[in-house]
């Protein structure tokens, strides 16, 4: 069982000025959902987006004790358009 | 470890195949919902070559480690890696798939 707040902190870890909201979708504690904004994220492509969030993660993902972490990743500049 | 018979295999595998999607279970019977949805978003794209790495641990770690991706699904395009489910998923709401399925 994980806890958002947990993988919230982890991901911070990686990306210390970082804005980082995690849901647990399920309520199981394993299938989480991910936005995340950064300035680190400005000017790389998803999948490198998706990589430095994945990073500090690498052992739970491997585990399976974090099953699933649906991701939404998004620079500043990105953010202020996508935005609701 | 990576293996280079095992990485000559993908190598080969993402080059001579348009769309290739690692996945748990096959496209039948996907067996997990995040397999479902980046099979769902591909297929109006051509044919999907799909492997079904439940059925070979080596290849189901083999490949995290190849893509330095550590989730399935995993899906390649012309030769390239491309994401997991929800880069795909996105591509395919922006229209942008289609696009990159011609280039190259």
């Amino acid at each position: 069982m994980l806890d958002p707040s947990w993988i919230e902190a982890r991901i911070k870890t990686a990306l210390p000025d970082a804005d980082v909201t995690v849901l647990d979708t399920t309520g199981t504690g394993d299938h989480f959902e991910a936005r995340v904004v950064s300035p680190a994220f400005s000017g790389k492509s998803m999948v490198q987006q998706h990589q430095l969030v994945y990073a500090p993660l690498k052992d739970v993902l491997a585990t399976g004790e974090l099953h699933a972490l649906a991701l939404k990743t998004y620079s500043p500049e990105q953010w202020a358009k996508a935005k609701p | 470890m990576l293996s280079p018979d095992l990485k000559a295999r993908f190598d080969e595998e993402v080059k001579t195949h348009k769309i290739v999607l690692y996945m748990k279970g096959n496209q039948l019977f996907p067996q997990c919902g995040f397999s479902a949805r980046a099979l769902e978003a591909l297929k109006p794209f051509g044919p999907i070559h799909s492997v079904n790495v439940l059925e070979d641990n080596a290849i189901r770690e083999g490949i995290k480690e190849y893509s330095h991706w550590p989730t399935i699904p995993q899906v390649y395009i012309n030769g390239q890696f491309v994401g997991g489910c929800d880069i795909v998923t996105d591509l395919a709401a922006r229209g942008e798939l289609e696009a990159l399925v011609k280039g190259g």
